[in-house]
């Protein structure tokens, strides 16, 4: 059994940013569904306009690569206060 | 293409190729441990390591390959950008800190850390091996691409440059010389496409890319009976005819002794002369009819028409990101289609009018909309792309072991999250650095690989050679980590845990440099082999092993308590498996053994759809039939750390 490289310290929020990791996840699998399926059952709406004269195809491809940006920075800050908080409780309680 | 050799050129690839060099001897002294060879002791900050994992990930195949796939396939080329991108959610939101707390050295610690058990040491090492070396072959093709143009040595001479120089960095110093050389490629990579993107907006769209753009000869056709037998140029003697399909009259014409192809133009009055490559039986090639050396073979690809607010222009003068492209959308631009004239051993290249708005939407090279040909097979080779790309990230041995180089859980995640955002500016940078390739007559038929590189040198030899230099540290720093990782499955991995040969520290960084050397031999082989192949679409296989044969196995570690090791054992050999199998047999790799890929058995070129579900399926089952063994397991190893 292995241990990792550098010694980790005991993580008590794991389950909750688990948790919280699986349903933003399934968030973004169902907007990348989306592109797949319209690709998929009518590619002709890619070409369509419907930001100014951005088609579907340039503002749904960007958007998705802006949209896991931003999800990670949430993520990210969400998951910080969440470890502030339990695993510095946890510490306090031993 | 013949390409002018740069002084320049050479001395900024030089100085490039002395500082990774410089630091690998720096990093080498320095790296004892193991810990410090395999994970660069742990000890990386989470914004180099973020940078870096960009470095690792904005291979060969995103700057080389995603821009060439869009300077000749428009969207679909970006629909690899997405895809690239998307993954990362897999790896941030499921993988990235369950994977930094099982792990040590390798992704197999990761996956054995609930079992300790020896099948799932071998068949994941196996897997290691098999990805990387599917990954290698593209770094390596781009590597010769790239040579050629920036210092006019062949093909092979660039693949064996950078085996060589790799199998120094990595035999010397590990992760942490591949960890630096990332992080500064990376973010050199970011820095210059975004400078080349800034050029591509200021100079806008023009009809006439360059003073020295090719103006393509057109003869007048003599028909008869629909045929043609003639042309109304008596310098010009017509000499044979080939129909292909409905649309397509190839003739072959001769002038002074040289003889060139063209195409019958649709309303049969023209000849519109194409770019050729003939095959003699000697082995050597005529270029357009003539040897190489005469130059004679030209960069394409060119606007038609440009349309500002219904009036057409001759140039537009600097645009916006967004009208970039809203501009381009309504104009119409030439790109040349590859076909093959079997009876003449000649390859050629014709020019096909495209629509603006059709480079901006997918559809040129998947086909899926029924209209333009798309059929049940055609789309589910995009689905299949799709899944593999989204799905692969995550089950990147090379991306895997970054979250090792970092001190704990939270610097893991963070390090993810400056990889996102860093990838994610680059992949749309790759949108208009692929656009502005196809419309500024600097395409390499031959080579789609070298479009970002050749539109650089459209804007000035400087911006090339620094563009060229870091696209080539890219594909070091890449292999590298490819190679740190392969070696890591078989020193680590196979001999340490799996043959138990109880190696000291020293000893198994001495068998991890040993395997590197033999890893870095194979690729040179692998890179000779394939030279010519899109260098994106070769990742993308790469993606398609990896989904199917580790992406299972992590994601089920992680959230099914029904696992068992033999159920991971069994999925990772049937997602290589079936994987490679689907590969060999597929359309594309038909048309490399030099067959008609419409034999192939089986009409997908991208295995995911098949081979990912084929794995969960086996992994399931076999779980469920294993059972009794999982009372040895580690219960919930993930969450209650």
């Amino acid at each position: 059994m292995h241990g990792p490289a550098a010694k980790l310290e005991t993580d008590y929020a794991a389950a909750k940013k688990s948790k919280l990791g699986v349903i933003l996840f399934l968030f973004y699998v169902v907007i990348y569904g989306g592109f797949v399926l319209i690709g998929l059952i009518n590619p002709e709406l890619m070409g369509a306009h419907i930001i100014g004269k951005q088609n579907l195809a340039i503002v749904y491809g960007f958007g998705l690569i802006l949209l896991a940006i931003i999800m990670g920075f949430i993520y990210n800050a969400i998951c910080t206060k969440i470890e502030n908080k339990m695993n510095t409780r946890k510490e306090d309680e031993k | 293409m013949i390409y002018n050799v740069s002084a320049w050129a050479i001395v900024i690839f030089l100085t490039f190729v002395a500082l990774v060099l410089a630091l690998s001897f720096y990093f080498a002294r320095k790296t004892k441990s193991a810990s410090g060879y395999y994970a660069a002791g742990g000890k990386i900050h989470w914004g180099v390591n973020g940078i870096a994992f960009a470095g690792d990930y904005l291979s060969a195949a995103s700057f080389l390959g995603i821009c060439g796939m869009i300077a000749f396939s428009g969207y679909d080329g970006f629909l690899y950008s997405i895809g690239y991108l998307a993954g990362w959610v897999v790896a941030l939101f499921i993988v990235a800190e369950p994977m930094k707390r099982l792990g040590k050295y390798t992704f197999t610690d990761a996956l054995d850390a609930r079992f300790n058990s020896k099948p799932i040491k071998l068949t994941a090492a196996i897997s290691t091996l098999v990805v990387s070396i599917f990954y290698l072959i593209p770094q390596m093709v781009g590597a010769g691409d790239l040579v050629v143009p920036l210092l006019g040595l062949p093909h092979y001479v660039g693949v064996l440059i950078v085996g060589s120089i790799v199998i120094f960095i990595v035999a010397t110093a590990g992760m942490t010389s591949t960890t630096y050389v990332q992080f500064i490629k990376g973010a050199l990579l970011i820095i210059f496409s975004t400078i080349l993107t800034i050029y591509i907006l200021q100079n806008g769209l023009t009809l006439n890319p360059d003073n020295h753009y090719n103006s393509f000869i057109r003869v007048g056709a003599v028909m008869e009976d629909n045929q043609v037998t003639g042309t109304n140029d008596s310098t010009w003697i017509f000499q044979t005819a080939y129909q292909q399909g409905p649309k397509h009259t190839f003739v072959k014409l001769k002038k002074e002794g040289v003889e060139r192809w063209f195409r019958l133009s649709d309303d049969k009055k023209w000849l519109e002369e194409m770019l050729s490559i003939t095959n003699q039986s000697d082995g050597t090639k005529l270029y357009n009819g003539e040897p190489k050396s005469a130059g004679k073979f030209y960069q394409v690809g060119h606007l038609t028409k440009i349309e500002v607010n219904g009036v057409e222009i001759d140039k537009t003068g600097p645009l916006g990101p967004f009208e970039f492209l809203s501009t381009l959308e309504s104009s119409e631009l030439i790109r040349f289609t590859k076909t093959d004239i079997r009876e003449e051993q000649t390859t050629v290249y014709y020019p096909t009018p495209t629509q603006g708005k059709d480079m901006i939407k997918p559809g040129l090279l998947y086909k899926i909309s029924t209209k333009a040909g798309g059929n049940f097979w055609t789309k589910l080779n995009f689905v299949s792309l799709m899944l593999a790309l989204f799905f692969g990230t995550s089950a990147l041995p090379h991306i895997l072991i970054r979250y090792y180089t970092v001190p704990s859980q939270r610097a893991a995640r963070k390090s993810t999250i400056v990889a996102i955002a860093a990838i994610g500016f680059f992949y749309i940078l790759t949108m208009y650095m692929g656009l502005g390739a196809s419309i500024n007559g600097v395409l390499d038929v031959e080579s789609s690989n070298m479009s970002g590189p050749l539109l650089a040198r459209y804007f000035g030899v400087g911006l090339f050679s620094i563009i060229s230099a870091i696209a080539f540290a890219t594909v070091l720093g890449t292999v590298s980590g490819l190679i740190v990782a392969s070696s890591g499955a078989i020193a680590h991995d196979f001999l340490d845990k799996y043959l138990n040969l109880k190696m000291d520290d020293r000893k198994k960084v001495k068998a991890g440099k040993l395997a590197a050397f033999g890893v870095g031999i194979f690729a040179i082989l692998l890179g000779i082999l394939f030279k010519g192949m899109n260098v994106s679409f070769l990742v993308g296989l790469a993606f398609a092993v990896a989904a199917s044969a580790n992406l299972p196995a992590i994601l089920f570690l992680l959230f099914w308590k029904k696992t068992t090791a033999k159920g991971i054992a069994w999925s990772i050999v049937t997602g290589i498996c079936s994987s490679v199998l689907i590969i060999l047999f597929s359309p594309s790799m038909y048309e490399k053994y030099g067959l008609d890929k419409t034999s192939a058995p089986i009409p997908i070129d991208n295995p995911g759809i098949i081979s990912i579900p084929l794995a969960v399926l086996v992994l399931v089952v076999v779980s469920l039939l294993t059972q009794k063994e999982n009372a040895t397991k580690v219960e919930n190893y993930h969450l209650d750390q």
